[in-house]
């Protein structure tokens, strides 16, 4: 519950955060909060900031390369160089998000626990 | 807490936000730039997007309506004339600000700032060049005097007003692409970079000059010899103003200095410079055909200026209707006004005089520090200008520049354009240097009724000299070629000259009723094509470097055209017959001794034989001709023009198709590198077997048929592939009325009917919006790829409820 209770609030203050606050990786604070607020162990609070910025990332693009009808998607992809695939594009995407997502969500596990016991 | 991995995962996280946050070489901030709430997915337009909204600004003065049509043309209404550039400023601004912003950047040698120095410091090059040209020098000039006229001051400021207005409440998520690829922000607008950018389109439509190479071509041949490779005149001239005109006597009289013709044979230096030099090709066609031989009894106007064909389009379509005027056309992003179009009573167009209005003076320096030159027997204070160049990821670079009585010294010692070191100093005379305010030949003819006010437009137009097109609902037709030009001695300007004193400068200008013009001649038809404006019986020394068949075949259509509907015009425009074939090809095919060529070599041969003599897309006959033509020219002069070290110009190759037609036994065609005479027949063979293995292996891969040997696209103005369109199923070419190359020609088509109501049309290879992201990005390439136009509306204030108006934005003062 604890882990399915981050990813879904990570997500949603990074979605909310990013049409209020006009820096990129706001994000990332608010992953470190989440970790903080809702605290799990260092490996578990990695993986529910980068797949909370994973989905969210994703979703975001997918919806928006739908509307666009992949006009973009498919330029940008030859540009990066993506070999032109939109969906590549999309998970590059939302790796990167989520990575920076998840360090976050560690630190800020990190800073809340205790010692392991020996 | 755990403080060693609290730390370690803190570290990672903001060396990934700082690592992500930042440009590394051409890759941009990878972060910053996927972020789907901030970075190029917000870029990606929906492809049902409204385009209508409800907007105030505080720099309006009443209330304006946008109507968009299906194809994302605005047709905006407003109270008041400031209003309407406002809005044009505002909406170039939202559809092409990154391509405007570049573009001023570019004409004020500014890439480096964005871009970095670049490969071998090219862009810095780049920038250089520019700035030692003196065209900020130049648009500085001209925004005071533009300022100058309360008209044209109130069109500018309130043109800058809107372009800011949109600037100012652009959130970083909406910026365009380009600016997150390259990861700069656009800076504030002002009068400086419309008139930097009016200045680039005068510096592109300069390509005429060739001063350098001419200079390095004398240091080898004399004058004969010279005279026989680039001619004055040519014999197939159909000239704008039809031969056997008589001109009026010269009021400004021209004297060549007393030595100007020793000094051709005695002054040989050779410059070696190459300069950095617009497409020799930037050209256009056009031409207004009298009631008298149309279908309707109205005059038809037809314009199509050919230049370099980039994504985002040069052009943006708009109308812009006010209580004081009601235009239509193509428009600068980066100006104000409607600059190839029409209006309520008339309509417009230009093509490129290609007048050598640029010349340079061999100066001569007291020392290396450039302060002082000798001129007239003193020695004179030369301004130093010292150049700032912000350079991306490197420090400050500085440039220090010389201006003379005669303009910048552009080339130095430090500074030879692209090549190797060079000891002499060469000052620049440009027109474009001089006060002028361009900008108002377009807001006159913007609110032209008839042939009176279009002549009264005209003297605005300083630099670059153009064809300027005019027709109306009265029936009037008439062209004029204008710019403020220098009266010239003949072949003055054609070589750098000699700096040291005053004889060699220009000595006055042309008057505008002495420019060569028609008006309602009687064959019913005006036109031109880049060609030389008239023939030898002109007074005046034309100079420069010109174009001869496309004007020559237009004129021969016309001639022989009656009852013209729009269609027929359309069909003229985009007319693929290739003229030069008609005169080279029978040369080629007689001089040809088909007993001697191998089975390869007779294949390609039955091709062009049996060729129609079409740059149609699919036609395999074009290249073999193309390719054999080239060769010949090759054969001809390279024995003789190789001895020039330094760059110089090939001769035209309608110079070497007249001068094969006239004498068979043309000087040059003897190898002089061989004991052997040559004869024509043996130069045409000789070419025909070298170009034969070229043409085989285009064959190998395919690649013969017209479109895919010429590979037409439309590029990005970063030359980025994913932005660009290739392959391009087109025909035309060069010495074609359809001149599309690979990646320049029809940049805009446009063909007005000037009936009581309008019937217009037109196309070009793009998009209205300059977002790749948009499906308006490039929605009219495949459109005038076919050769097809689109059906002009062009709004009245009646029409505001028609199903035509899709989108509507409506906008008050705040």
């Amino acid at each position: 519950m604890k882990f399915f209770n981050s990813v879904l609030l990570t997500a949603l203050l990074s979605f909310i955060a990013g049409i209020y606050i006009s820096y990129w990786w706001f994000f990332a604070v608010i992953a470190f909060l989440v970790a903080l607020l809702i605290h799990q162990r260092g490996f578990k609070a990695f993986f529910a900031g980068f797949l909370a910025l994973f989905i969210l990332w994703f979703v975001l693009a997918f919806w928006m390369d739908l509307s666009n009808e992949g006009v973009l998607s498919v330029k940008i992809a030859s540009l990066l160089p993506l070999g032109g695939s939109k969906w590549l594009l999309m998970i590059v995407t939302a790796f990167v998000g989520g990575l920076v997502a998840g360090f976050a969500a560690l630190s800020g596990s990190y800073l809340r626990s205790s010692k392991p016991k020996k | 807490m755990r403080i060693g991995p609290f730390l370690i995962a803190t570290v990672i996280t903001t060396g990934l936000v700082y690592g992500l946050n930042k440009k590394w070489g051409s890759v941009p901030p990878i972060g910053k730039f996927l972020s789907p709430q901030f970075g190029v997915w917000q870029n990606a337009e929906p492809a049902e997007n409204d385009f209508g909204a409800d907007l105030k600004f505080a720099g309006l003065k009443g209330k304006a309506e946008i109507y968009f049509d299906n194809r994302l043309v605005p047709h905006v209404f407003t109270e008041n004339d400031e209003d309407a550039y406002f809005i044009q400023g505002y909406l170039h601004a939202k559809f092409r600000l990154w391509q405007m912003e570049f573009q001023a950047k570019a004409a004020a040698g500014r890439l480096s700032e964005i871009l970095g120095a670049g490969k071998d410091t090219a862009i810095l090059n780049f920038d250089r060049n520019m700035r030692r040209l003196g065209m900020v020098y130049a648009a500085k000039r001209s925004v005071e005097e533009t300022e100058k006229d309360p008209e044209s001051k109130s069109a500018c400021d309130a043109y800058t007003a809107g372009v800011n207005a949109y600037i100012e409440n652009l959130k970083e998520s909406e910026l365009p692409l380009e600016y997150k690829l390259l990861d700069y922000k656009p800076e504030k607008w002002d009068n400086l970079k419309i008139a930097l950018f009016l200045k680039y389109m005068s510096l592109d439509l300069a390509g005429p000059e060739n001063d350098m190479e001419y200079t390095n071509a004398k240091t080898v041949f004399d004058a004969k010899d010279f005279d026989k490779l680039y001619p004055i005149t040519q014999d197939s001239l159909d000239p704008i103003v039809p031969k056997g005109t008589v001109f009026l006597e010269p009021s400004v009289k021209v004297v060549a200095p007393a030595n100007a013709d020793s000094i051709f044979s005695s002054w040989k230096n050779s410059t070696a410079i190459s300069e950095i030099k617009p497409d020799r090709d930037n050209g256009s066609n056009n031409w207004a055909v009298a009631g008298t031989k149309t279908q309707s009894g109205a005059p038809i106007l037809c314009n199509d200026p050919h230049l370099s064909l980039n994504l985002p389009s040069l052009w943006y379509e708009m109308q812009l209707h006010t209580p004081n005027f009601n235009s239509y056309g193509a428009s600068f992003p980066g100006a104000p006004s409607i600059i190839i179009g029409f209006n309520d009573s008339c309509a417009w167009g230009f093509t490129n005089a290609m007048r050598d209005v640029r010349d340079y003076y061999e100066i001569k320096f007291k020392d290396d520090s450039k302060q002082e030159y000798w001129f007239n027997n003193e020695w004179k204070r030369a301004e130093l200008h010292i150049d700032t160049f912000k350079v991306a990821g490197q420090k400050d670079f500085y440039d220090t520049v010389a201006y003379t009585i005669f303009g910048p010294v552009m080339y130095d010692k430090s500074y030879s354009g692209k090549r190797a070191t060079n000891d002499k100093y060469y000052a620049v005379t440009w027109k474009a240097h001089d006060p002028s305010n361009e900008m108002m030949i377009f807001y006159k003819l913007n609110r032209a009724k008839n042939l009176d006010d279009y002549k009264a437009a005209l003297p605005y137009l300083s630099c670059p000299g153009q064809n300027c097109l005019f027709a109306d609902k009265r029936g009037d037709i008439a062209i004029w070629q204008q710019a403020v030009f220098p009266a010239k001695w003949k072949r003055q300007g054609d070589f750098v000259m000699p700096g040291t004193d005053s004889s060699y400068m220009w000595q006055g200008y042309i008057p505008m009723e002495e420019n060569p013009h028609v008006i309602n001649p009687e064959r019913g038809f005006v036109s031109s094509a880049n060609q030389l404006p008239v023939d030898t019986t002109y007074p005046y020394y034309i100079g420069g470097h010109h174009d001869l068949y496309r004007g020559y075949i237009i004129n021969r259509y016309l001639r022989n055209m009656n009852g013209i509907t729009p269609a027929d015009m359309q069909k003229l425009q985009t007319e693929n017959y290739n003229v030069l074939a008609e005169f080279a090809l029978p040369i080629l095919l007689k001089n040809t001794d088909e007993s001697r060529l191998s089975g390869e070599e007779k294949k390609f041969l039955d091709i062009v034989k049996s060729w129609n003599k079409r740059n149609d897309p699919d036609e395999k006959g074009v290249a073999i001709f193309k390719n054999w033509l080239d060769s010949v020219e090759v054969e001809i002069y390279y024995d003789e023009l190789s001895k020039v070290t330094a760059p110089f110009d090939w001769p035209e190759q309608y110079t070497m198709v007249e001068a094969l037609l006239r004498d068979s036994a043309y000087s040059f065609i003897d190898n002089i590198n061989t004991p052997n005479l040559e004869t024509t027949a043996d130069v045409i063979m000789a070419a025909f077997k070298k170009a034969v293995p070229v043409l085989s292996k285009a064959e190998a891969g395919s690649k013969l048929e017209w479109y895919k040997y010429k590979d037409a696209g439309v590029r990005h103005l970063l030359r980025l592939p994913a932005l660009s369109r290739f392959h391009l199923f087109v025909g035309g070419g060069q010495n074609v009325i359809n001149a599309t190359k690979d990646f320049h020609g029809p940049s805009w088509r446009m063909i007005v009917q000037l009936t009581d109501k309008i019937e217009a049309y037109g196309v070009y290879p793009g998009g209205q919006s300059g977002n790749p992201g948009s499906k308006y990005y490039d929605s009219f390439v495949d459109q005038w790829a076919a050769g097809k136009y689109y059906s002009i509306w062009f709004m009245h204030a009646g029409d505001k409820m028609d199903k035509k108006a899709k989108w509507k934005m409506t906008l008050d003062k705040l």
